[in-house]
């Protein structure tokens, strides 16, 4: 067991971490993905490789060597200084890594520079209503015609649609191929004509997903990634990295922390919340939960640093993670009673609401992430099939 | 930076389930439940050729000077075994209270011996780690002790480690003068629990354990090693309950292609796996993290428990009804898990001083 980085790492942590002070004011507060100030900030990441860190330069990114510990590190500091760290999105955290292992060279010029700078921001289009948990029965279907691709049909849960330049969309070009060789994986312009975006609104009250629809939609044919027919393969090889950042413990402390100051000052009858013995228990219960999951994830870089099997381990994150993200929130509104029951309002927020509204908001959010990118049932069949080795599930014959 | 055990210490995992898989196991298990055999003899002087008695037992002593991550990883294969042997108090926290507040000659006179194999010390911690029942209590009246501790652990033991109500730590031999030993049958028939009454007993005070810390961090690390024979155990029910699936066939299929079947199975994985990396870290925390220690100790103990609970449960339906009679033996792995959880706090009580550590109680 060691647990310590070594004094070159630690070399690097000051090195970040002066970097955090010094600049700290550059960073957005607020501003949007399109501001100039975010713009500038994720310039001047990318130039110290604080983030697109391994990204080769000839793309636009920072062209440094695959170093865990370091990209570790940088997370780590700008977590605990709360100042953040660069853009995310699925545009960089999905689409660039697949362009650089699937792509083709001119694709990985054209795309990866301008969406890691953040002048090209991109959506998903994979779920659709009739494809969920079974996303390779989707049947979007792009048919080609002449140098272009005719792409109808209807995509769902598609997040920031609404504010997207662009969309990587998988489509079925070979409808008569088995359905997993069947499917194509295009890039297309969000104004490209014949696309109609239409919020959909959650329980939460936002609408953060929309509904995208289709007719008749006209795509260069050379924006595929990969070839005809390999489109899964492509997609997999995203939704790997989907995975991974669902259920992140560490964000988990962050809450864990900020309901535990709430406990230990917001007061009932004059006791305060963790007085009470019964309240006291589920939080050091979930505190017991949240610590061996991070310790989970320590293992998780401990094995990739030294290259040992920990695929179980990994497995197991956005099933756990997910479920007791929403434990934790639960836990927030329970302590508050009534006041857990506030939410923000359409005029102003309540004097009495918490945090404004965080607990019901993250309470609810995580049962959509429960549902979203894998559900927890699809995840147990993972876990099950490709953890311990069960088999599938019979498939019912299409005659029966 | 590694997390988790280095390459020595797989090879310590490695020979000892090797050995244990040979020589313990359910076979082993049940002759010991129903032979009326006070110890596992050829098992335990197996385990003190491995050198297990001496592990965390200093080189000068006669022991092998290892950590308690590796006396975790060796409870943590004694569990999976259901291993009918003492470890936990004999091994571990007897030796590490001797090292931390027994005087030289102390040392000398009982470490070789432990780690030798040839003296087996029990523990009697229940009163200050779990609270004291109606009459339950160690009193010492001029070095001599009296009074009533329940639930000693390896109990069939040469002698024992006994705490008193003002949390010094004392060695009484078993044969002493006084000293009166009666059987609590457990649910757990793998391992040997009992009641100590002591009149005017006399005995050894380790002049170290005055001011009560000896004692607490022995606690500390008993509840890592308590939580490390759980996951073991629970781990091995887990690693049943999936081969059974995959043998047993209803509806012209094996129970484990079916989804609840499945679904069962993963959810024990999932409560499992972090479970690893919680113990280990609680275990590599009382050595080397003071600050954490005792936090993590009650909450590895707590959590493991809880998850261990879910598994022996799950497992066992997982086995339908074969899984609830005496032939699969299901239950010995059962009623162990059983047993630790209970042992010296339970997880509510665990929670409650995870609390107290962190100043959130008034």
């Amino acid at each position: 067991m060691d647990l310590t980085y070594g004094a070159e790492y630690e070399r690097f942590r000051n090195e970040v971490r002066d970097f955090i002070a010094t600049h700290r004011n550059d960073a957005p507060d607020g501003q949007g993905m399109r501001s100039a100030k975010t713009r500038a900030w994720q310039k001047m990441l990318i130039e110290r490789g604080y983030t697109a860190r391994t990204i080769p330069k000839e793309y636009g990114g920072y062209g440094g060597d695959a170093d865990i510990l370091k990209s570790r590190i940088i997370a780590e500091e700008f977590a605990a200084a709360q100042v953040p760290g660069g853009l995310g999105g699925q545009g960089i955290s999905m689409l660039v890594p697949t362009l650089l292992e699937m792509g083709t060279e001119e694709q990985k010029r054209e795309f990866v520079g301008p969406t890691l700078r953040g002048e090209t921001i991109w959506c998903q289009g994979y779920s659709e209503p009739g494809a969920g948990s079974d996303l390779a029965s989707l049947r979007t279907r792009a048919e080609l015609d002449g140098d272009e691709w005719v792409v109808n049909g209807q995509k769902i849960w598609t997040s920031t649609a609404q504010h997207a330049d662009w969309i990587f969309c998988l489509v079925r070009t070979e409808p008569n191929a088995p359905k997993h060789q069947g499917i194509s994986f295009l890039l297309f312009s969000m104004k490209t004509p014949g696309i109609e975006v239409r919020p959909l609104k959650t329980m939460t009250g936002d609408a953060t997903f929309n509904e995208v629809f289709f007719t008749d939609v006209r795509v260069p044919k050379g924006q595929i990634v990969g070839r005809r027919g390999e489109g899964w393969l492509v997609a997999n090889s995203i939704l790997r990295h989907e995975r991974g950042m669902l259920g992140d413990p560490n964000a988990m402390l962050t809450r864990l922390n900020a309901l535990t100051e709430l406990m230990k000052t917001e007061t009932l009858d004059g006791r305060r919340l963790i007085d009470n013995p019964v309240y006291r228990d589920r939080l050091m219960k979930i505190q017991g939960e949240v610590t061996a999951m991070r310790l989970n994830d320590l293992r998780l870089l401990s094995a990739k640093l030294n290259n040992k099997n920990a695929d179980l381990a990994g497995m197991i994150v956005k099933l756990k993670g997910t479920e007791l993200r929403h434990d934790l929130e639960s836990l927030g509104i329970d302590v508050l009673g009534e006041i857990g029951a506030l939410y923000y309002g359409k005029q102003g927020d309540s004097p009495y609401l918490k945090d404004h509204g965080m607990y019901q908001y993250h309470y609810m959010f995580y049962l959509g992430l429960i549902i979203g990118g894998g559900t927890s049932q699809i995840q147990k069949n993972i876990i099950s099939e490709r953890g311990l080795g069960m088999p599938k599930e019979p498939k019912f014959s299409k005659e029966a | 930076m590694e997390f988790g055990l280095s390459q020595e210490q797989e090879f310590l995992r490695d020979s000892l389930t090797r050995f244990l898989a040979d020589n313990a196991g359910l076979p082993r298990a049940r002759r010991f439940a129903d032979g009326g055999e006070r110890r596992a003899q050829d098992l335990w002087e197996g385990l003190v050729g491995l050198g297990v008695p001496g592990l965390v037992i200093p080189e000068a002593h006669g022991g092998v000077g290892l950590a308690t991550l590796d006396a975790a990883t060796a409870a943590q294969a004694l569990g999976s075994a259901i291993a009918p042997v003492p470890f936990i108090g004999t091994s571990v926290l007897a030796p590490r209270a001797l090292i931390n507040a027994g005087s030289a000659d102390q040392q000398s006179e009982w470490l070789p011996r432990i780690a030798a194999g040839e003296t087996i010390v029990g523990v009697a911690l229940s009163e200050a780690a779990s609270g004291a029942r109606e009459g339950a209590k160690v009193t010492a009246i001029a070095g001599k002790l009296s009074g009533k501790t329940l639930f000693v652990f390896d109990f069939e033991a040469d002698a024992y480690l006994v705490a008193d109500d003002r949390r010094r730590l004392y060695l009484v031999d078993g044969k002493a003068k006084g000293l009166t030993r009666r059987d609590l049958e457990t649910i757990d028939a793998t391992r040997r629990v009992g009641e100590l009454v002591l009149d005017g007993v006399q005995a050894q005070l380790l002049p170290g354990s005055e001011d009560g810390e000896v004692l607490a961090d022995i606690l500390d690390v008993g509840r890592v090693l308590l939580a490390a024979d759980t996951l073991g155990a629970a781990q091995n029910m887990l690693d049943q309950a999936v081969a059974y699936s995959l043998t047993r066939q209803q509806f012209n299929r094996p129970i484990g292609s079916f989804q609840a079947v499945k679904h069962m199975c993963a959810e024990m994985a999932a409560g499992l796996e972090p479970c690893q990396s919680l113990v280990w870290y609680a275990a590599h925390a009382v050595d080397s993290i003071p600050s954490e220690a005792r936090v993590t100790a009650c909450h590895a103990k707590a959590h493991v428990a809880e998850v261990g609970k879910f598994v022996a449960k799950t497992s066992t339906e997982v086995h339908g009804g074969m899984g609830f009679t005496d032939l699969v033996g299901l239950h010995y792995w059962f009623k162990r898990i059983g047993l630790n959880r209970q042992l010296l706090g339970s997880p509510e009580r665990l929670r409650e001083e995870a609390a107290r550590v962190q100043d959130l109680i008034e």
